[in-house]
Formats: C-alpha cells, sequence, structure tokens
C-alpha cells in the first residue's frame, strides 16, 4: 500500500482543491486545462518517452475525439456519455488506419510522416462541411449526470481528474507488465526484442493506438468543457506543444506529462498575463519569451523535469523483490528432441558482390558445446543472424529441430526454442537486471495490454519475474537484480544477456563472445555454468575468440575462414590442423 | 482545361517549385550536417523576405538589432565556454565575430536605408543579417546540445522558431508586406506572360544548386561538412571541428532561406508568419528527397509545386489536404526501400 501511498494523496489533494472556500474560479479553468494536456502528454510519453516513436500529429486525434462528440450530440441528440465510447472508437481506428502506414517508417521519416497527415488533418478538418470549415461546431451540450448540468469549470473538473489519475494509473500498469517490457524495448531497435519473440510491429501500433486514445479521450473532454470545437486546437501548433509538454515534463515518465502539462500551462498563463504589463501590450511576446525558455531548459535539463525533481527527494524507490516460490511459466513450444537439434546446410550470405558466408554446413546435436571459431570478419556472427533470421540467407537450408527455418521470422526462431546473446551488448541500459531479463520469458507469458493494464495480469507476471531472478541467480548475478543494467560492466552485462536468453528455457543457446570482457574467475564460472547447462541436454554454439576457454570447453570446433568452412573436429584436432593454423598465424607454424 | 491554363499553372508550380527546392536542400543541408530538423527555416524567410521589405520602405529592420543582441548573447556563450582556458586568439575571433560584425552591420544599415533605397544594397544588407541571426542561432540554441537526440534538437528547434515568430511580429508588426521585384522585366512567349521575376527565381535556384554542389564537391569546408553528415566523431577525430561544420551549415541556410524570402516576397505578401507553412512544403520536398540526397530533393520541390499549382486550380479547398497527404505513400515507399538496420537511438 505504501507504494500507492503518494497517488492517493495526490488524488485527495486534487479532490479538496475546488472544495478550499475562495479558491478563484480561474484556477479551476487552468487545471482543467492542465488535465487535458496531460492526458494528451501522457500518451505521447508511451509513443515517444518510452517507445521512442515520435508522432507530430497527436492533436489531430483530438479533434477525432471532440469533433466525433460535437457532431454526434448537436446533429443526432445523442447522449454525451454514449458518444465517450464512439469519440475513443473514432480516434482508435483513426490510429489503426495511420499507424498501419505510419509505424512502418524508420528513423526520421516517422515523426515527419506524423507531421504531414497532422497537416493534412488539420486542413480537412477546417474544409469539410460536416465540421463545420472553419467555424467548428457550437453549442455542444454539457456532460450531465441526472439533471445536474456540468456548465462551470469547477464541475466539469472531477471527470478530467478522474480521467488523468485513472490513465495514469493504467499507463504506469502497463508499463510495469510483459507488454510493458516489450514497448520499453523498442526505443533501443527492434533485433534484441524479436530474437525474445517480440512482435515489434504489433507493439509500435498498440502504442500508436494507446496514445491516439487517450488523445481521444481528452478531445472528448475538451469539447464539453468548451462546448465547441474548431480547428485551430488540432493543428501542428498544438501537436508540436503537446509534444514538448511531454519533453519538458521528462518523455520517459508518466507523471512527467502530468507535470510538464502543469509547467507549461501556468508558465503560458502567467506570461500573457504579466508580460505585456512589464513590456506593454506589444506583440506576442509570451511567446518568445516561452521559446527562450524552452530552449533554455532543455539545455539545463535535457531529460526533463520529473526525474531532475524525483532524484532530488530523500525517498529512496524500493524494488519489489520477485517471489521466487512461484511456479515456472510452460515453455513456448514443447522441445521435440531430435537429432540433429540444428543443421545449417550449404547457408549462403552475400553482400553485393562479398560472400560473407559461403556454403557453410555443419550440426548441432542435442547435449552438445559446438564453438565457431575463426579469424575476425570470417562471417561467424554473420552465420548466428542467418540462424536466428535476422539476416535472410541468399541460399541453403537451416533446420531447427527438423523444421526448415527459412522464411521464419526471428520471433518464430525464438518459439522454437532458440536463445541468443549478442556481441554488441542489447540491453535496455533504463531497465533494472530483472527486468531486462524478464524479457527473455516474454513468451512464455500470455497476458495482453488489457490484462496488464487492470493488473489481471499479476499471476502471469510473478511466474516471469520468478523465474528471471531464478535465471540471474543461476548465472551469479543475484546481488545485482535490482540495478539499471546499463550501470554494470561490460561484461556482466554479456552475463546478464546470457541470464535473459536462458528465459526462453532455450533447447539451443548461441552466445556470440560471451567470455569477452570477463576476468579470469568469471571466464571459469561461465565456463562451468555452461558445463551444467549441457549435462541438463542444453545445446550451446558459441563464437569466441579466446581459445584457452574454448579448447577446454566446447565437444566440437567449426572453422571458418572467409566465410569458408576450413575445419572441423574436436578440440585436438582442431589444434592440430594445418589449414586452421595457417589461418590463424599466416603460415603453418 | 485549355492550353492557356495549363501553362500559366505549370509557370506558377516551377516557380513554387524552385523556391521549395532551395528551402529543401538547406533542410537537408542542415540535417546532414547537424541531426537539427530546422523547423525555423520558416523564420530565415521571412525574416529575409520583411528585412528586404521594409528596408525597401527606407527603414531599418529590426532584425539589424536582434542580430547585435543575439551577437551578445553568443559571446556570453563563447566566454562561458572559454571560462578554462583563456587564449587570446579565439578570444579575438569571438569578439569579433560576436560583436564587431553585427554592430558594423547594423551601422552599415542604419547609415544606409533611407539615403541609398536600391534592390542590390537592400538583398545585401538582408542577406548580411539573416546570415548572422543563423550563425548566431547556432552558437546559441543547438551548439550545447549538439551531441543530444534528434528529438531533443527538434523540440529545440520548435522553441527556437516561436521565440523567432515572436520577435518576427515584433518587428514587422501583423501586416503583410510586399517588396519591390528583383526585375521588372516582362515578355511574352506565345499565351504565356514570363515576368523577370521568375527567370530571376529560376535562376538564381539553379545557380545556388550548382554552388552548393561545387562547394561540397570542390572545397575543403564542403568536404568537411560531408564528413560530419557521415560520421560525427569520426569527423571529429581526423580533426574537424563539428562545431564550425554546423555553424556553416547553418550560415548557408540561413542565407538560403533569405534568398527564398527575397524572391517570393515581390510575388506574394508576406507576413510575419507565413514562412512556416512556406518552409514546411520545402520540408515536404526535403523528405521527398530522404533528408540525403539533393538532386532528388530539388526534383520533389519542383513535384510539390506542380501538385500545388494544379490542386489550388481543381479543388482550391483542399490544396494543403493534398500537398501533406501526397508525402505519406512517398514516406512509405522510401521506408520500405531502405535498408533494415537497427539504430540505437539516444
Amino acid at each position: 500500500m505504501t507504494r500507492r501511498l503518494p497517488l492517493v494523496l495526490f488524488a485527495l489533494a486534487m479532490a479538496a482543491i475546488p472544495l478550499i472556500p475562495g479558491v478563484p474560479p480561474f484556477w479551476l479553468v487552468l487545471l482543467d486545462n492542465i488535465g487535458l494536456a496531460a492526458l494528451v502528454a501522457m500518451g505521447l510519453v508511451l509513443l515517444t518517452g518510452v517507445g521512442g516513436l515520435t508522432s507530430f500529429g497527436q492533436a489531430a486525434f483530438c479533434g477525432f475525439g471532440a469533433y466525433t462528440t460535437a457532431v454526434l450530440t448537436t446533429a443526432y441528440g445523442l447522449s454525451p456519455w454514449l458518444t465517450l465510447p464512439l469519440s475513443l472508437l473514432v480516434s482508435g481506428l483513426a490510429a489503426v488506419a495511420l499507424g498501419l502506414v505510419t509505424v512502418r517508417l524508420s528513423g526520421h521519416y516517422l515523426p515527419l510522416g506524423t507531421l504531414a497527415w497532422g497537416l493534412g488533418l488539420y486542413y480537412l478538418f477546417s474544409k469539410l462541411e460536416l465540421l463545420g470549415r472553419n467555424d467548428g461546431i457550437s453549442a455542444i451540450p454539457p456532460l450531465a449526470i441526472g439533471t445536474f448540468r456540468m456548465l462551470d469549470p469547477g464541475s466539469i473538473y472531477y471527470v478530467i481528474w478522474i480521467a488523468v489519475i485513472l490513465s495514469a494509473v493504467l499507463t504506469t500498469n502497463l508499463l510495469d507488465s510483459r507488454t510493458g517490457r516489450a514497448i520499453r524495448a523498442l526505443r533501443r531497435g527492434h533485433i534484441a526484442a524479436e530474437a525474445f519473440g517480440v512482435q515489434t510491429a504489433r507493439a509500435k501500433l498498440l502504442v500508436f493506438i494507446y496514445a491516439a486514445v487517450l488523445a481521444g479521450l481528452s478531445g472528448w473532454l475538451y469539447a464539453h468543457l468548451q462546448r465547441a470545437a474548431n480547428p485551430t486546437p488540432f493543428g501542428a501548433h498544438a501537436s508540436i506543444e503537446y509534444l514538448f509538454i511531454a519533453v519538458v515534463g521528462g518523455a520517459g515518465y508518466v507523471w512527467g506529462g502530468v507535470l510538464g502539462a502543469a509547467v507549461v500551462v501556468i508558465l503560458k498563463e502567467i506570461l500573457q498575463s504579466y508580460l505585456p504589463l512589464v513590456f506593454g501590450g506589444q506583440g506576442q511576446l509570451e511567446i518568445i519569451v516561452f521559446g527562450i525558455a524552452l530552449v533554455a531548459l532543455l539545455q539545463l535539463a535535457p531529460d526533463g523535469m520529473w526525474p531532475w525533481l524525483t532524484g532530488r527527494l530523500p525517498v529512496k524507490r524500493t524494488t519489489k523483490q520477485p517471489d521466487l516460490s512461484a511456479t515456472p511459466p510452460p515453455r513456448a513450444t514443447a522441445a521435440t528432441p531430435a537429432a540433429p537439434l540444428l543443421k545449417v546446410d550449404g547457408a549462403r550470405k552475400q553482400f553485393g558482390g562479398v560472400v560473407a558466408v559461403n556454403d557453410v554446413s555443419f550440426g548441432v546435436n542435442p547435449g552438445e558445446i559446438v564453438a565457431l571459431i575463426g579469424p575476425n570478419g570470417a562471417g561467424k556472427s554473420t552465420t548466428f543472424n542467418l540462424i536466428t533470421r535476422v539476416l535472410v540467407s541468399s541460399a541453403g537450408r537451416i533446420t531447427v529441430c527438423g523444421t526448415n527455418i527459412d522464411g521464419a521470422t526471428p520471433q518464430r526462431v525464438a518459439r522454437l526454442g532458440v536463445a541468443r546473446t549478442f556481441q554488441h551488448v542489447k540491453l535496455i541500459p533504463d531497465m533494472t537486471v530483472l527486468e531486462n531479463v524478464a524479457l527473455g520469458a516474454h513468451l512464455r507469458g500470455h497476458s495482453g495490454a488489457i490484462a496488464s493494464m487492470l493488473r489481471l495480469d499479476r499471476a502471469d507476471e510473478a511466474r516471469l519475474l520468478a523465474e528471471a531472478a531464478r535465471q540471474i541467480d543461476r548465472v551469479g548475478l543475484g546481488e545485482q537484480t535490482s540495478e539499471l543494467a546499463g550501470n554494470l560492466p561490460l561484461g556482466q552485462q554479456r552475463v546478464v544477456e546470457i541470464a535473459r536468453a536462458l528465459c526462453i528455457d532455450p533447447a539451443l543457446l548461441l552466445l556470440d563472445e560471451p567470455a569477452a570482457g570477463l576476468r579470469y574467475m568469471e571466464k571459469q564460472r561461465l565456463a562451468d555454468l555452461l558445463r551444467g547447462l549441457r549435462d541438463g541436454g542444453m545445446s550451446v554454439l558459441l563464437v569466441e575468440h579466446d581459445m584457452g576457454f574454448v579448447m577446454d570447453l566446447a565437444d566440437r570446433i567449426v572453422v571458418l575462414d572467409f566465410g569458408t568452412k576450413i575445419a572441423e573436429g574436436v578440440p585436438d584436432a582442431v589444434r592440430r590442423d594445418p589449414d586452421v593454423i595457417r589461418a590463424y598465424l599466416g603460415a603453418t607454424a | 482545361m485549355n492550353t492557356t491554363i495549363l501553362l500559366f499553372l505549370l509557370q506558377d508550380g516551377i516557380t513554387n517549385g524552385a523556391i521549395y527546392a532551395l528551402l529543401g536542400l538547406a533542410l537537408v543541408l542542415v540535417f546532414a550536417v547537424t541531426r537539427v530538423i530546422l523547423i525555423p527555416q520558416g523564420e530565415f524567410i521571412t525574416y529575409g523576405a520583411l528585412s528586404y521589405a521594409t528596408l525597401a520602405t527606407g527603414q531599418v529592420p529590426g532584425t539589424a538589432r536582434l542580430a547585435v543582441a543575439m551577437g551578445l548573447v553568443a559571446l556570453g556563450f563563447d566566454l562561458f565556454a572559454a571560462r578554462k582556458s583563456w587564449r587570446p586568439g579565439p578570444l579575438a575571433r569571438a569578439l569579433a565575430v560576436d560583436i564587431v560584425l553585427p554592430v558594423t552591420v547594423l551601422a552599415l544599415t542604419a547609415g544606409l536605408a533611407g539615403r541609398i533605397n536600391n534592390v542590390p544594397v537592400n538583398i545585401a544588407l538582408s542577406l548580411l543579417v539573416v546570415a548572422l541571426i543563423g550563425l548566431f542561432l547556432y552558437r546559441i540554441a543547438y551548439q550545447p546540445i549538439a551531441h543530444t537526440s534528434v528529438l531533443v534538437l527538434l523540440i529545440a528547434s520548435v522553441g527556437c522558431h516561436l521565440a523567432m515568430q515572436g520577435f518576427g511580429l515584433v518587428f514587422f508588426g501583423a501586416e503583410g508586406l510586399r517588396g519591390p521585384a528583383v526585375s521588372d522585366v516582362a515578355m511574352s512567349l506565345g499565351p504565356l506572360q514570363v515576368t523577370g521575376q521568375s527567370l530571376v527565381v529560376y535562376g538564381i535556384t539553379a545557380a545556388l544548386i550548382v554552388a552548393l554542389w561545387l562547394f561540397f564537391e570542390f572545397t575543403k569546408y564542403g568536404k568537411a561538412l560531408r564528413a560530419t553528415a557521415v560520421n560525427r566523431l569520426g569527423a571529429r577525430l581526423v580533426g574537424i571541428r563539428t562545431t564550425l561544420s554546423g555553424q556553416i551549415a547553418f550560415l548557408l541556410a540561413s542565407v538560403i532561406g533569405a534568398i527564398s524570402g527575397i524572391l517570393i516576397v515581390p510575388i506574394t505578401t508576406l507576413y510575419y508568419d507565413t514562412g512556416f507553412i512556406v518552409g514546411l512544403k520545402g520540408f515536404v520536398a526535403a523528405i521527398v528527397g530522404g533528408l540525403v540526397s539533393y538532386p532528388l530533393t530539388a526534383v520533389a520541390a519542383i513535384g510539390v509545386g506542380l501538385v500545388e499549382a494544379f490542386s489550388s486550380f481543381y479543388a482550391s479547398n483542399y490544396k494543403e489536404v493534398i500537398v501533406f497527404t501526397l508525402i505519406i505513400p512517398v514516406l512509405v515507399l522510401r521506408s520500405l526501400a531502405a535498408p533494415d538496420v537497427d539504430e540505437e537511438k539516444d
């Protein structure tokens, strides 16, 4: 309950404000506006700050929400409460349509794309006869409960802030869940997330729709607060303003959206009312000061005000420890032990004229450690990428447990029980070790976004976290469970990646240079761990440069040079192979 | 539609398209070198155009004073940055660029305004003023956060755009202005009236594109800029001063923006906030060019101009809707064609 205490206090304080005698009604108007902006900004926090998708079109979704209720209540006489689900539905559907096109865009195309349709929609709102063109729609009925009509800003205040607090709770819940981890993994690129079965395109569309529905809710409330809707508040400038509300507050933090809205709305108000007194009524001085303040703020606190503020509070964040007694979640697919587990048959990868992998064939049997070695540029990591379907092979056949994976997605390969680590560590630095590792168990959970928001996922979530904690203990990082992954030394980050891979409960573990950056004792422990895994029936395929480590550990070694397999066999035979010696030393030693 | 209208629309589209091409090129340049999406480009347009129009009425534009003020702030930033090591060389350079230059330009403007009122002088003064503003803008707003993410730079751009637009209103008022044509020649080509102004637009656009090409292909600074664009860290390691590259990029972008403004202002009335939407159309072209390709951007800009001209004839109400929605299919195509790289933002 103590974790919820600040929230309860905040809710009580917000509920008490209108009841204080002598509160100017104008304050309530400001608070109403803060709430409306906070809703949109919260969606942007999820979309932009957490998911890494920048949207310049968020105000257009407010427009969908506002115009839906405006048309339905004025032209068709529907009750405003009845139009609420419809407003949300229309914004959501618009997001599906725009999102299907937009979230496919990579890199900078995405924000620019949103800017483009944001502007297009704004002009559409202002030209459509149905929506009253530039004049918009007026005389929208107020919200009402029975005969109580919420005409003044003090009465709709409660509706707005209940919406804000509920949304914040639901959003926080969503982020702290299986789906939330998938969303948080998006910003660091899609390869790592997909290697653990996350459907990245679907996750992106999900946050896109979620943010749009929040904006639609804000639009619906706006229409009934103003009892009018016109195109201006749904244009590009409004979208930009929402975006910087999110950035000012702290784009990675749900409550940063609320804080940002408060700061920006109040600052604007103060500037608008006091600047003309200081400088005379000339021009739009407030936007000058506002713009300069924004640039100054970014230079002083580029992460926004929320982390800056919470970092100064004396309270330390307590992280709850996972309950280790929870039963392990089931494997994504029941493994069918087949010999060989992995069969690479004439795999080939060409980049233009360069043959990175040249008709390589080898196999991995159940309960075997195979090492893939070779000088730099031999095509080891490319072979890994072919097996995990990060790259599409130019020719050849790769089967996992007898299933041909040509044409499969990386998620499908993960589902078959293949887990991997990366040569360049791909952890999410601002998530804890526990959360990072739990991402590995993604396929072994089943709770979706809505269940997570409503906290119906707790049993499922407890199983995933317990499994993650067990794997962290197994690799010997139990002490670091609640550290941020980015704070660990590189060697330990590699080990965290191994724990994450183990969370899939894999049949085949692919390790890309796991011992790099480890000290001698740590390497010994890693070797013991891998032997233990093998003895438990797991197969390991590893790329490694530390020959002592490989020769001691591997059952079999495959040697690549310039993309071609030059040798295969037990360590002792490979060590004496003249071709291998030539490849490494340049001549017969 | 008859041939006359067709030809007229074509001409109109190409003239506008040429200007969008200039803006698109500047946006590509700045983005490639600094990763800044230059929303204040619109203000460079209005500042250039309205400074020129104000000078033509014999008055001193407020932008000249703004340049001096920004120079002072930039000096503050330079002094703060140099607080650990005081060396006379950089200090003298800072003083010369931040103080002497803008003050000289202000003095020139104040001295010449109303006395020598001819088109080339006014153009030169407007360009000087806007160039300085562009340079200082980078120094003040972007250089301290040059290492941050594209998103933070973008939000900073929004802040700059808002502040500069506000200053625009203070300097030029809410009334629109029109400037004198660069060339008064007019001739008939069949059914078409070709004005000297539109010929100047084509000529200058072509000349600037060639000049940019020469700059990037054959000069040391041009190559340094390209190197910065490809790899910031790598460029620094081989001794290229990336802050200098950023300043040059902003200098070029502001001059190009101002030239575009000066070219438009005799054709159509400009208001203090017109630049934003004109800049956005240059943006559309830049996006079509993928923010990397200059020739493609130029071609796309002509396309945008033509689409705009024809849609304003057939569906004038939906002109903007059409222009801004058209790029979505382009974006999808570009995105699909782009190699699937696993980018790590932050």
